[in-house]
């Protein structure tokens, strides 16, 4: 007797994709780093922006690498401004359903600002990284569910 | 090594334990006997540890040659012979928010409360040579230090705080030329000659491209500028520390205390060999080079470390190149605890990691020092953090009675045998890194920060595995809501809106014509390879901004790019 298969079963899932970015002047690249270290060890595919990205750098990036999330790392200060910009470019290009993560030096009340712009998770100085693995995974197969 | 030289007889029982020089003897015993801890067995960075240390240990160790007494070459034992009893050191609380005036506030306050120097920091616009108009400087004006775009900056900065008595230190790096170029001019108007001048400008260019990633130019140019600095200083500012060459942004990037110390001293190298190639004499530029290192959690592994970095600077100078002056032998170093081991969980505890970092920089021997301030694991400090950081060292000068002696732990058998397993090690790295062609070359090749980027991820799997405490992060954790929210400072948005305004207002009220000769005697300046010292320093009086001074070298020298490599 035949048991039908849906796709998921027989084609292997294509590994989660994550787009790793500095965003603004802060030069701080040891979180990001090891973050992007993580991800790779968890079997993530890891795309590093480099360092000194615009908010349009990052949403073009996220969209021609066609990611699933986009991961920022933030330690200047500039959070408030730049992180929402962000958000305004990926939706102007019509990649708003992107979830965006945040790390870095975030006062509690900025993560909760960030969160109500649309900030999927604000992950704060001494999160614990597999907290940030699954996180990021959780996030990326809810979207591909959601698709 | 004798037997009679043993601490203990081979094989000696002490407690449950088995021990031989000092080693637990593995086979003979469980392989981890009950109570003992893995990270035991090794510090913070990785150097194996014995459970004991013996006369064994330093067997080979001669005082006269590796030690001397403080004041004493190699210098081991500190560089002066008083040490704390002659003068304390300088307590420098590194400062800088907002605009010019928020920051004077500050530094008037920190004076008031007993800072003995000032400490400088830039926003990250005018770190990367940005106006504060400038579209990439949206957002980011005055968050991490103070904005400065011009002289009339620089001069409500300094307002009231005399510059011939208060030394200042600048953490400045890509424009460091043009700041310093602000700095003199400040005197000027106050009447303050360059000579009376005191401070310490960072202009450590090297470990921008290793560590901390805040540069401008390609690392060529970039050196010359550092030379320029150099030459100017060495003939009109004989006060003044012109690099303070910087292992602290290196071991905040995740490095060991044995990269630190490495990777500091090879920059230190690379700066002296390029001083020396523009035919200064090594004694007249060698004794205003200062050093500034981290002081991290591991205490005796931090008091290794500044012990070491005496010994192998002053061999580095007398041996190597040949200095005479014993000033040239001397590092001197600015300390300030480590920011990457705050925690933003529990963050009063983080007085206490703090108090434990500055004692060991006490008890290495240096000569200034900034403790951080419980809040920096969330945001700059607020003026309360700030004082209760300053009172950190201030019980440790005043009430612990730990300054009254100079090196208290010279002689110890861990100590000293630390402190030449820290030095066999950093040589090693520097003769690699030589082996490659220089600093230069190991930046170029990605070497240097992938060593650093490899022992930053080790280090957080180990906190990940637990194999790492951290205490009220991965272990002692209260739950959230029974955390207490921590005051935080926070910039005003406003404050980015006033500092274009003024910009503005300075380009609109200065002599444009005047404004343009002197960034095209700059330009020219560039190009022909001159000091251009002199031509920023004209350039500063006519109120050039420091984005417009940039943008005539970047002309020149062109841009850095750091390749994106994971």
């Amino acid at each position: 007797m035949n048991v039908p298969v849906g796709p998921a079963s027989t084609a292997p899932p294509r590994p989660i994709r994550v787009l790793a970015a500095k965003v603004g002047l802060d030069g701080h690249d040891r979180g990001i780093k090891v973050i992007a270290r993580a991800l790779r060890d968890a079997g993530m595919e890891v795309i590093y922006s480099g360092l000194f990205r615009t908010p349009e750098e990052v949403a073009a990036m996220a969209v021609d690498e066609d990611v699933d999330v986009v991961a920022i790392s933030i330690l200047s200060g500039a959070h408030n401004t730049l992180v929402p910009d962000v958000l305004d470019q990926l939706r102007r290009l019509g990649a708003g359903d992107v979830p965006v993560v945040v790390g870095g030096t975030i006062p509690w009340e900025d993560a909760e600002h960030l969160r109500r712009q649309g900030v999927r998770q604000v992950f704060g100085p001494g999160t614990d990284l597999s907290t940030i693995v699954d996180s990021i995974r959780e996030l990326a197969r809810s979207r591909t569910a959601g698709a | 090594m004798s037997e009679a030289g043993r601490a203990y007889p081979p094989g000696a029982r002490l407690g449950k334990m088995l021990w031989r020089d000092g080693e637990r003897i593995m086979g003979a015993m469980p392989a981890r006997p009950e109570g003992e801890r893995a990270r035991d067995a090794t510090t913070l960075s990785g150097l194996p540890l014995k459970g004991f240390y013996g006369p064994h240990d330093v067997a080979d160790l001669d005082y006269e040659r590796d030690l001397g007494d403080p004041g004493v070459y190699p210098f081991t034992r500190g560089i002066h012979p008083t040490m704390y009893r002659g003068r304390l050191w300088t307590m420098r609380q590194f400062a800088g928010f907002g605009t010019a005036e928020e920051t004077n506030a500050r530094f008037h306050y920190l004076l008031e409360h007993g800072q003995t120097g000032l400490s400088v920091a830039f926003d990250l616009p005018t770190l990367l040579g940005y106006d504060s108009d400038h579209p990439r400087a949206r957002g980011e004006v005055g968050r991490e230090g103070v904005a400065v775009d011009s002289l009339a900056d620089m001069e409500r900065l300094f307002e009231g705080i005399p510059l011939d008595r208060v030394s200042t230190s600048m953490t400045i790096n890509g424009p460091a030329a043009i700041l310093m170029a602000m700095y003199v001019v400040v005197g000027e108007k106050q009447g303050v000659p360059p000579e009376k001048l005191s401070g310490t400008l960072q202009n450590d260019i090297l470990k921008e491209y290793i560590a901390q990633k805040e540069f401008i130019f390609p690392p060529e140019p970039s050196l010359k500028l550092v030379v320029d600095t150099i030459e100017f200083a060495t003939r009109h500012m004989p006060r003044w520390n012109t690099v303070s060459i910087s292992g602290y942004h290196i071991r905040e990037a995740g490095s060991t205390a044995v990269q630190e110390l490495a990777f500091t001293l090879a920059d230190g190298l690379t700066y002296v060999e390029a001083c020396l190639q523009r035919g200064l004499d090594i004694d007249s530029f060698a004794p205003r080079l200062s050093f500034f290192f981290n002081s991290h959690l591991d205490f005796f592994e931090e008091i290794a470390k500044f012990r070491a970095a005496r010994r192998m600077w002053a061999r580095f100078m007398r041996e190597r190149y040949g200095a005479r002056n014993p000033r040239s032998w001397m590092l001197r170093f600015h300390t300030q605890t480590a920011g990457c081991s705050l925690t933003a969980q529990q963050p009063e505890v983080n007085v206490v990691r703090v108090t434990l970092q500055a004692l060991a920089a006490v008890l290495g021997g240096t000569q200034s020092l900034h403790t951080n301030a419980l809040d920096e694991a969330l945001s700059l400090p607020t003026a309360e953090a700030a004082r209760l950081a300053l009172r950190t060292q201030q019980v440790i000068a005043e009430e612990s009675g730990v300054a009254s002696v100079a090196d208290p732990l010279g002689g110890s058998y861990f100590v000293e045998a630390l402190t030449d397993e820290m030095e066999r090690r950093a040589m090693e790295y520097i003769e690699r890194i030589e082996a490659m062609g220089g600093v230069i070359a190991a930046i170029r090749k990605g070497f240097l920060q992938r060593e650093i980027a490899e022992a930053a991820y080790r280090y957080q799997r180990e906190v990940a595995d637990g194999q790492r405490v951290v205490v009220g992060v991965n272990k002692y954790v209260i739950p959230s809501s029974e955390e207490k929210p921590v005051p935080i400072l926070r910039i005003d948005p406003e404050l980015e809106r006033k500092q274009v305004e003024r910009l503005q207002q300075v380009r609109r009220s200065r002599d444009e014509r005047r404004v343009r000769q002197a960034l095209e005697a700059l330009g020219a300046a560039a190009r022909r390879g001159d000091n251009v010292m002199p031509a920023l320093i004209e350039s500063v009086r006519a109120y050039a901004t420091l984005g417009e001074m940039v943008d005539t070298l970047k002309a020149v020298y062109g841009v850095y790019t750091e390749e994106a490599i994971l």
